[in-house]
């Protein structure tokens, strides 16, 4: 039977195994939402905003392992798009998103809506498809998902003109197998790259393990902890690796960089080797190169061959999957304890403790954050902003399991937390799913708000809200002589009645007694709930290490305090 | 045109399709990596193209450049040149100002380059010379003094000598694997 382009892409999508699809029609690509209206199997989430489908999409992607899928119209719907799905190809997170396009015809004369989007999004995807023939669709959208979820999972857009998803008809025909000449993801690693590798790992005296995203999109974790302990090496998670290795393990020495615990920068700073599974040197990371791990050799371990010696040069570089790497590797290293340097480790980690809540009657975010750790005892998922609420969640929430830190760690864009969480709670159902967020942020995509409540998505918004623009702030009272000029939120709505506006069951803490009754609470109450938590404006993240600046430049605590 | 610095020539076989080139020159511009020059046709096999780029820049930059170029879907093989035996030619048409007085020396310069003569007029001289880029930009600064109307270049074409059986992009990839441009055989 021959069917529509608009039916295609249903069973396309439905081949590839996909539930739900986050998104919001217009125009162009009213034809797909016409099919899909027919296709009970593909759930659709209706956001408020095409970027709250990109975000959600990528939520849903992190949490489940799986492509998350979004869809917009043409012109302004696929351009609301861009800021969603570039965060999600910095993070290497695999989305497919499918927009509709003006008909053919009417492509190049500036009609109604139409925008340029595959044009747009060639440096924020890792492959994108303008399909111009009904014929095309379905090897377009089977490539798209293979491309998003293999090698370095990204972002692919498949953008569609109106007539091509209306007009001819054609057999679906489900190609059996994708074949690109120009796409081959690295499996297993060279083996004398490998070897190289275990070499470095066993002459070592001071490594340390840095665990990146990687770890979790391989599903190396149990690799992972094999090798910190086979060896014992401590274990340094980046931002989006934190979950990749559990809290509490005596290895985890925690974040390092720019907002990291001293000590772990430090331990950094004197490592002999550097043993770099699935990341990729951030900035936030290195500070200045030159003076970053002066003393430490590089093992390398990535799928993207792009991403060795692109910032910090790597001894033994090894270009693969990472949990068939580390499967490789593991035989190779020999059982060690490193005790010198683990006591050296230890010491760092009781001179320099780095993390430090200031004894006040105020309500500090810190305090929360804490407290909300101990109340979800790290079996929630936590999805965070950007600025200073997510460094503090980073710092102050412990996690067990995979994939349970969510936030947007590369583009660092705010208002994350809200659409994203509502992505994570649809993908895990089974999971509290908290939404860690500024008040700054949430109001950039609290429309979603309207999605919860719709779709009953049970999220818990956590709102620290200091009535400015934290880290922005923070970056004035240090660098910018205090000079505050436009972070200061003074009409920020009052968010308990926001919230029940929505429908929305709202909480607002102000003192330190009532948080933990506040967070039982909302965790005890079905559905969404929003927690207004009025915290002080003037505290700044520590330890902090100056963009650009090195460990030796790292302020550890307030200069002072008030 | 001179080419200031290092300067690497690398050649890539890419899928001819819509919107390849524009791939190719976001990723230039959003990398910050520069091109020299660039000659883009089709290659012996259907549906493929092949490129050849002169990129300035230092190692690091290029192995950065034909990584990157690798990762793109659309982009089968990268190689880089600079360290094989090669053929490379590039095409330059250069228009230049003629007298009665200076004809005749012009001619006989373009014949010293084993350049030809493809279009006279009244006060003017197209001159289409092909080699390699020292060749012509020796005899663009050799014309200048008569005064040139117009240049323009093809860009450079590069492919290494011999193997009389294997196609440039078969027997040459970039060593992906490692930190440097190396050469390798497939598989």
């Amino acid at each position: 039977m021959e069917l529509t382009g608009a039916e295609i892409v249903c069973e396309s999508l439905l081949k590839e195994g996909v539930d739900v699809i986050f998104g919001l029609p217009g125009g162009a690509v009213l034809p797909f939402y016409g099919a899909l209206a027919k296709y009970p199997q593909l759930r659709h989430i209706l956001v408020r905003h095409e970027q709250g489908a990109a975000m959600a999409a990528d939520g849903y992607a992190r949490v489940t392992g799986k492509v998350g899928v979004c869809a917009a119209t043409s012109g302004p719907g696929a351009t609301n798009l861009v800021t969603g799905l570039a965060s999600a190809q910095m993070d290497s997170v695999p989305i497919v998103a499918i927009t509709g396009q003006v008909p053919r015809a009417a492509i190049g004369r500036d009609a109604f809506q139409e925008t340029d989007i595959s044009g747009i999004t060639l440096p924020i995807t890792k492959h994108n498809y303008l399909v111009m023939d009904v014929a095309d669709i379905a090897p377009a959208i089977k490539e798209a998902f293979h491309i998003a979820r293999t090698g370095r999972p990204g972002v692919v857009l498949v953008d569609i003109p109106k007539d091509v998803l209306l007009g001819d008809k054609a057999e679906f025909v489900w190609p059996d197998e994708v074949s690109l000449a120009g796409y081959n993801p690295p499996g297993e690693g060279d083996p004398d790259d490998v070897a190289r590798a275990a070499r470095l790992i066993n002459e070592s005296k001071r490594p340390i393990i840095f665990a990146g995203h990687g770890v979790l999109i391989s599903q190396a974790y149990d690799e992972l902890r094999e090798l910190a302990e086979k060896a014992q090496i401590p274990v340094v998670p980046t931002l989006l690796g934190i979950s990749s290795f559990p809290s509490d393990h005596y290895l985890n020495l925690g974040m390092s960089g720019m907002h990291g615990m001293a000590y772990s920068s430090l331990a950094i700073d004197e490592a002999d080797l550097l043993i770099s599974l699935g990341m990729r040197f951030d900035d936030r990371i290195t500070g200045r190169i030159k003076d970053f791990a002066p003393n430490a050799k590089v093992v390398h371990v990535d799928v993207d061959p792009s991403e060795v010696s692109k910032n910090v040069k790597a001894n033994a570089p090894v270009v693969g999957d990472l949990k068939r790497v580390l499967g490789q590797l593991l035989p190779l290293v020999e059982p060690n304890v490193h005790m010198d340097w683990l006591r050296h480790v230890d010491s760092l980690r009781a001179e320099h403790p780095s993390l430090h809540i200031r004894e006040t009657e105020a309500l500090l975010p810190q305090f929360v954050l804490n407290q909300l750790s101990e109340a979800t005892k790290g079996d929630s998922i936590i999805v965070t902003g950007v600025g200073q609420h997510q460094m503090w969640a980073a710092q102050y929430c412990r996690f067990q399991e995979p994939n349970t830190l969510i936030t947007s760690g590369g583009l660092g864009s705010m208002g994350f937390e809200v659409p994203a969480a509502l992505g994570a709670k649809v993908g895990r159902p089974d999971k509290t799913v908290w939404s860690i967020a500024g008040d700054g942020g949430f109001q950039m995509t609290l429309c979603d708000l309207s999605t919860a409540v719709e779709n009953n998505i049970d999220v818990k918004f956590a709102i620290f809200n200091n009535g400015v623009l934290g880290m922005v702030r923070q970056w004035q009272d240090l660098f910018y002589e205090k000079e505050f000029f436009a972070t200061v939120y003074s009409g920020n709505p009052d968010f308990v009645k926001l919230a029940e506006a929505y429908g929305i069951p709202g909480l607002r803490v102000t003192q330190k007694d009532e948080v933990g009754n506040a967070i039982q609470q909302a965790m005890e109450i079905p559905g969404p709930v929003v927690i207004d938590f009025v915290v002080d404006d003037d505290e700044n993240v520590y330890p902090m290490i100056p963009a650009g600046e090195s460990v030796n430049e790292m302020m550890e605590q307030p200069v002072t305090e008030g | 045109m001179s080419l200031k610095g290092e300067h690497h020539t690398i050649v890539a076989l890419v899928e001819d399709k819509p919107g390849v080139l524009a791939r190719i020159a976001s990723l230039f511009r959003r990398r910050g990596f520069n091109i020299a020059s660039l000659a883009v046709g089709n290659s012996e096999q259907p549906g493929l193209s092949r490129m050849t780029f002169v990129v300035s820049g230092d190692e690091d930059t290029v192995v950065q450049v034909t990584k990157q170029l690798d990762k793109l879907i659309d982009v089968i093989r990268v190689a880089d040149l600079s360290d094989q035996e090669t053929v490379a030619r590039e095409l330059s048409l250069i228009k230049v100002k003629t007298t009665t007085a200076t004809r005749a020396e012009i001619i006989q310069m373009a014949h010293l380059f084993r350049a030809n003569v493809v279009d006279v007029g009244a006060q003017s001289m197209v001159i289409e010379v092909t080699g390699e880029q020292d060749k012509i930009n020796a005899l663009h600064d050799l014309l200048a003094p008569f005064g040139i109307i117009e240049m323009q270049r093809t860009g450079l074409v590069a492919m290494v000598r011999g193997q009389e059986n294997a196609r440039v992009s078969d027997t040459v990839g970039i060593d992906i694997r490692g930190n440097g441009v190396g050469v390798r055989l497939p598989g």
